[in-house]
């Protein structure tokens, strides 16, 4: 099963960034083999409007089964949710703590969006 | 001839200075209320209403089962209107800008166009004048569709006065792009400078020839008359700081009504706008 994080590094000890839609960059974790890989999201950065529903897709490509981020927004939300990505919001500070709380089953599933649309 | 009332800052009387040119024009005038968020000129004529008209704009469908999750359509889509997931597409009508380009690149024929209401188009008659204007739904943010609806109501040939949203940004540029001339309504304070600073460069870039109006003369410092002399903007009007003309603001009459004194002025300008043309330079100052 492959799990999302919202961080602006390219390491597992990479701050993670509270935001998704604007988040610079998503590290794709593999839980089975512990492996990563690191997708761009820099084009969102400064993307009018719409930046969730760009990151929802972009996320959802991966095959990713779930994200864990700060924050969601509800635009972001229904297209994860199409997606059957499942959402998990946390205020850890890296993707290693993260992750570890994720492993640990402490994180709970977001049942609906937590921001309004543009919070930043 | 079409004319707009536009300002950088806003509560410089620009629906002010466009109610009181409409009431002493001597034919048919139009007065389009372009401040789509937030119309008001509607609440000094108290004109009959003669019609309201829903405003939609075209935005995609998806059919889904004739869409293959391809995703043409949202990696054509610079707003994100649509989001493409392997189960097929979602769309997001409130961010469409209603360009259709989705329902041409579709290779599928999975999208068709359906309108999505974004407002009102209400019509007044009182006098000589026709005031028609726009009323943006709540929730709603893009002003320039219903800017271009109401102005889709301009008669050719007709005296037409434009009352333009404050600032300078998209729903300013939708309502004065074709005008005749833009009258910059200002007040000689720091605020009212910076922002017709902003608004002549705005205006400069769309090439079109404008004047100034003055509020408030009176208050504030001479920067705002020394920066038009600078530029050879001509000052058209210069209305006073005067306590009167407040009162019957907030009594919801004009000022050509409640003090006829300053009629002639109002006339004045009218008179010069409507010969106004490119050349007119800083020797068509007119002092109240």
């Amino acid at each position: 099963m492959k799990v999302a994080f919202t961080t602006s590094g390219i390491t597992l000890d990479a701050p993670m960034d509270t935001r998704f839609g604007r988040a610079p960059k998503f590290l794709i974790y593999d839980m089975e083999t512990g492996g990563f890989e690191v997708i761009d999201n820099e084009q969102n950065l400064n993307a009018p409007q719409g930046a969730g529903i760009q990151a929802a897709q972009t996320v959802s490509r991966t095959g990713t089964a779930c994200l864990v981020t700060g924050h969601c927004g509800p635009k972001a939300f229904k297209v994860l949710q199409a997606a059957d990505v499942a959402v998990y919001t946390t205020d850890a500070a890296t993707v290693a703590e993260a992750l570890d709380l994720f492993r640990a089953g402490t994180l709970s599933r977001a049942q609906s969006p937590d921001v309004e649309g543009h919070w930043a | 001839m079409i004319i707009a009332v536009a300002s950088g800052k806003g509560g410089t009387g620009k629906t002010t200075v466009s109610l009181n040119l409409a009431k002493v024009a001597r034919r048919d005038v139009q007065l389009l209320d372009c401040d789509v968020e937030e119309p008001n000129a509607h609440l000094f004529l108290k004109g009959a209403l003669q019609s309201r008209e829903e405003v939609s704009v075209p935005v995609p469908e998806a059919d889904d089962s004739l869409c293959d999750g391809c995703g043409e359509c949202s990696s054509f889509c610079r707003y994100n209107a649509l989001a493409t997931i392997d189960k097929g597409v979602l769309t997001f009508p409130e961010l469409c800008h209603g360009c259709g380009g989705c329902i041409r690149v579709c290779p599928n024929k999975a999208l068709t166009e359906t309108g999505h209401r974004i407002g009102v188009i209400e019509t007044f008659r009182t006098g000589n004048i026709t005031l028609i204007h726009g009323c943006l739904d709540v929730g709603i943010a893009m002003a320039p569709p219903l800017i271009r609806a109401v102005k889709s109501r301009l008669r050719e040939g007709a005296t037409a006065i434009l009352d333009a949203p404050p600032g300078t940004s998209c729903p300013v540029v939708t309502t004065i792009r074709d005008v005749d001339m833009v009258l910059l309504v200002t007040e000689p304070t720091p605020f009212g400078l910076h922002d017709l600073k902003l608004a002549v460069d705005m205006i400069g870039e769309l090439k079109i020839p404008c004047g100034v109006v003055i509020n408030r003369v009176g208050v504030g410092d001479g920067r705002v008359h020394a920066f038009c002399r600078e530029r050879n903007l001509p000052v058209l009007l210069e209305i006073p700081d005067d306590r009167q003309i407040a009162e019957s603001y907030s009594r919801g009459e004009l000022i050509v009504d409640a003090l006829p004194e300053y009629r002639p002025h109002f006339e004045g300008l009218l008179d010069r706008v409507l010969g106004f043309n490119k050349t007119a330079g800083s020797d068509c100052h007119a002092y109240l």
